[in-house]
């Protein structure tokens, strides 16, 4: 066992964690403030290769191994949440499965303008009575000469206004399947912005697919496997998230640890107290189990072993620990963390929203407890 | 032992709910999105008598003692923190202060005014190096002639520029510490020096204003000292002592919103083809809810009663704010949880629940301030003196 980072590794952590605060951390506040989706930050991103994390060197992609790739959320995660969500749902929700499942001639076609920042992936999912229930779905896609009619919407869409890809699911003759769909194309229409807690940067839309032509070419695998192409890229997502929580509390961490040194009570900086200090500890022992969760997870990826029931460990107790560390770390702050001048306030606010999306804490837990009475010959059900 | 309500509070309580339901929750969502305080609803609040529940009737008050009190803090925490929180910081610590302490004159002057609605009350005592640490506080008060002269800068303070009366916490001996050295003064915010200078950017309760006072060269007659001259710091102390009961009990309401709002969504939210409150996932929620309110509630009209009847009760205030923000917390985040991505919109009063609640935790004392008035008073009869 060897947990030490290789020189690539470590020389893409640097690079990302110098790219990250030097050009995402100080535009949070604005990006929280006017929820302006960072486009600008975006645009810069593409140079740096963090459209193209995941796609092979021979496609012309930064060809990052999945703990390398989580090593770069995390540090987005240092410094935005809401930049790291959207790089997020684009690598693992869009540009994965495309790799994964794509033919060469759909690879040949988004690709290159995934990678380069021309298009930007979204995961079209969730509908208004499917959330937890993804299987039931009503959007329906139907056979006609060229190929496919999609009828139906999708809600909380993330990168929905931006985006330039959606990954849509639909219900065809032969279940559940996925489909690659322009914003462009005829019927696609961007509907209601979500306005949420936090992660503000994020536009989370309506998404409507108004007898939406598509040609069969547009197909992203087999009919019925699109549950299976969902999930397999939610598990990277989730771990994903994981690693975007990490960068989160470390930097929740940080901002605490500053405030406790300069904030004098008492006659002395409040560090100074054993109940501060209690909470810094906790915080940092919080930080090193998901660190660790995290990377192994990540080796379970990286060496080609199963890792989706790791993925939802990883996100459940991610997220839980993201709201502990950032609940904890803004009551270190007193009344200042309440107030929107301090990061941590944001902070709150971003990470409240892991515990629910790309799936609850609720179905994480079934889905880890489905899988351990699997083993033993016992199926359950949610 | 009868712990039902006595049937005056029983009428006031279906009042105050009238009031809340007609009158502050249609207000609620467009406070906070504005980040502007209801004056309106201060107004109709004192045409009712609401802004002087605890306080006899010859102040301009209701009469209703803290029992009441707690109950119109629940039924306001119910619908909307930041009504609660105008009208708590009004009464519950600003008028509170003068009625502790105040002479027979000064009930008259400002007391009055204050539990009739006609003015609004602020509470000095936080300053930029002064939060938990209260009596590290630099304003000063200077004597001159028939006047104290005020020089210093509050900040966090609730209600601070819609105040008419503020009772303002000043060192006025530098030399003689906490106990000794710090006067609490009665001030008319229409005096010349006084001044808002900042407002504060809020994650929550955004429909009450948290002010920065500034106070430069404020003359204030020394009929205005408030308690003992020296003793400022237990006038303001005591204050809180009592207010931390009914910041629980607007707690309280807000962790019985918490509940209710999601007994209703989930019978009405259906998911692999049942209503999600038949899951246990849900529904275990909502027991956990239900217990932890239950206790709580028993918690904040006992210590009601204390106060009422004159017992002690400064432990079981602290830990009436303490439970209860812990409580409210919790319930509400479950709220969240439970309602998945709706409760995270801002279109939805879930998401607004929330925020306001997390101040709960810190405002009038931190819940760690809490622990150590807590160990403090079970040490002290064993002669064990606990450090901040």
């Amino acid at each position: 066992m060897d947990l030490t980072l290789n020189e690539e590794q470590l020389m893409f952590k640097k690079m990302f964690a110098d790219f990250c605060t030097k050009e995402i951390r100080p535009k949070g506040e604005h990006i929280d403030q006017t929820e302006e989706p960072p486009e600008d930050v975006l645009a810069k991103a593409v140079d740096q290769g963090f459209w193209a994390a995941l796609v092979p060197e021979e496609c012309d992609g930064c060809g990052m191994d999945v703990y390398t790739f989580t090593l770069m959320l995390e540090e987005l995660g240092r410094a935005d949440m809401s930049t790291a969500l959207i790089l997020s749902v684009h690598n693992c929700l869009v540009v994965k499965p495309l790799l994964e499942h794509g033919s060469d001639q759909q690879k040949a076609k988004y690709l290159e303008a995934l990678s380069v920042g021309e298009r930007l992936g979204a995961f079209a999912l969730t509908e208004a009575g499917a959330g937890s229930d993804a299987a039931a779905i009503k959007m329906t896609a139907t056979r006609n000469g060229s190929g496919y009619v999609l009828k139906g919407s999708k809600n909380w869409i993330s990168n929905g206004s931006l985006a330039g890809l959606f990954l849509a699911f639909a219900k065809a003759e032969g279940g559940i399947t996925a489909f690659l769909v322009e914003p462009e194309m005829a019927g696609v229409k961007v509907g209601y912005r979500e306005k949420t807690l936090g992660l503000r940067g994020v536009p989370a839309n309506t998404i409507y697919f108004d007898s939406v032509q598509i040609p069969e070419v547009n197909r992203l695998g087999a009919e019925g496997k699109g549950m299976e192409i969902a999930l397999q890229a939610l598990s990277l997502s989730r771990l994903g998230l994981a690693a975007i929580a990490l960068g989160a509390i470390e930097r929740s961490l940080e901002e605490a640890v500053d405030f406790s040194m300069e904030h004098i009570q008492f006659g002395g900086p409040i560090a100074l107290k054993q109940i501060i200090q209690n909470y810094i500890a906790d915080a940092k022992t919080q930080i090193e189990a998901l660190r660790s969760l995290v990377l192994r997870t990540a080796w379970l990826a990286d060496s080609g072993q199963e890792y989706t029931q790791e993925a939802s460990i990883a996100k459940l107790f991610g997220s839980r620990v993201a709201y502990e560390v950032t609940n904890r770390m803004l009551q270190v702050h007193g009344g200042y963390g309440y107030m929107k001048d301090y990061a941590i306030e944001r902070y709150y606010r971003d990470c409240r929203a892991l515990e629910i999306i790309e799936g609850t804490s609720q179905i994480q837990q079934f889905l880890i407890a489905r899988d351990i009475y699997k083993a033993k010959g016992l199926e359950i059900r949610p | 032992m009868d712990f039902s309500f006595p049937k005056e509070h029983q009428l006031f309580r279906r009042m105050v709910r009238e009031f809340a339901e007609n009158e502050v929750k249609p207000l609620a969502k467009a406070v906070d999105r504005e980040h502007r305080v209801p004056l309106e609803t201060v107004k109709k609040a004192a045409a009712l008598g609401l802004m002087g529940v605890p306080f006899p009737q010859k102040y301009g008050g209701m009469g209703g003692g803290e029992m009441g009190y707690c109950i119109m803090m629940e039924e306001l925490g119910r619908i909307c923190t930041s009504t609660a929180t105008v009208i708590g910081a009004h009464t519950g610590i600003a008028a509170m202060s003068i009625y502790l302490d105040g002479t027979e004159e000064q009930k008259q002057k400002f007391l009055t005014p204050l539990a009739s609605g006609r003015l609004i009350g602020a509470f000095g005592l936080t300053e930029a190096q002064a939060g938990s640490d209260a009596a590290a506080i630099k304003t000063t008060a200077v004597r001159d002639g028939n006047h104290f002269v005020l020089n210093g800068a509050k900040v966090f303070i609730t209600n601070g520029d819609i105040a008419g009366i503020m009772t303002v916490m000043a060192v006025t001996d530098p030399s003689l510490g906490a106990y000794g050295g710090i006067t609490a003064f009665v001030v008319e915010t229409d005096t010349p020096g006084f001044s808002i200078g900042s407002l504060e950017n809020k994650m929550g309760i955004r429909g009450s204003s948290t002010a920065e006072c500034v106070f430069q060269d404020v003359r204030v007659p020394k009929e205005n000292v408030l308690g003992q001259f020296g003793a400022g710091f237990l006038t303001f102390m005591k204050s809180l002592d009592i207010g931390r009961a009914s910041l629980g009990a607007a707690c309280l309401g807000g962790a019985q919103a918490a509940m209710e709002g999601c007994m209703e969504w989930t019978m009405a939210r259906e998911q692999f083809g049942v209503p999600v409150a038949t899951k246990q996932s849900v529904y275990f929620m909502i027991a956990d809810m239900a217990a932890e309110i239950e206790a709580l509630r028993s918690l904040i009209y006992r210590t009601a009663w204390l106060i009422d009847t004159h017992q002690p009760h400064i432990k079981e205030a602290a830990i009436c704010k303490l439970y209860g923000s812990e409580v409210a917390s919790r319930c509400i985040h479950k709220a969240v949880q439970i309602h998945g991505a709706l409760g995270y919109s801002r279109d939805y009063w879930v998401e607004r629940a929330y925020r306001d609640a997390r101040i709960s935790e810190i405002f009038e004392g931190t819940n760690e301030i809490q622990r150590i008035v807590l160990a403090s008073n079970l040490f002290r009869p064993y002669g064990l003196r606990i450090p901040s």
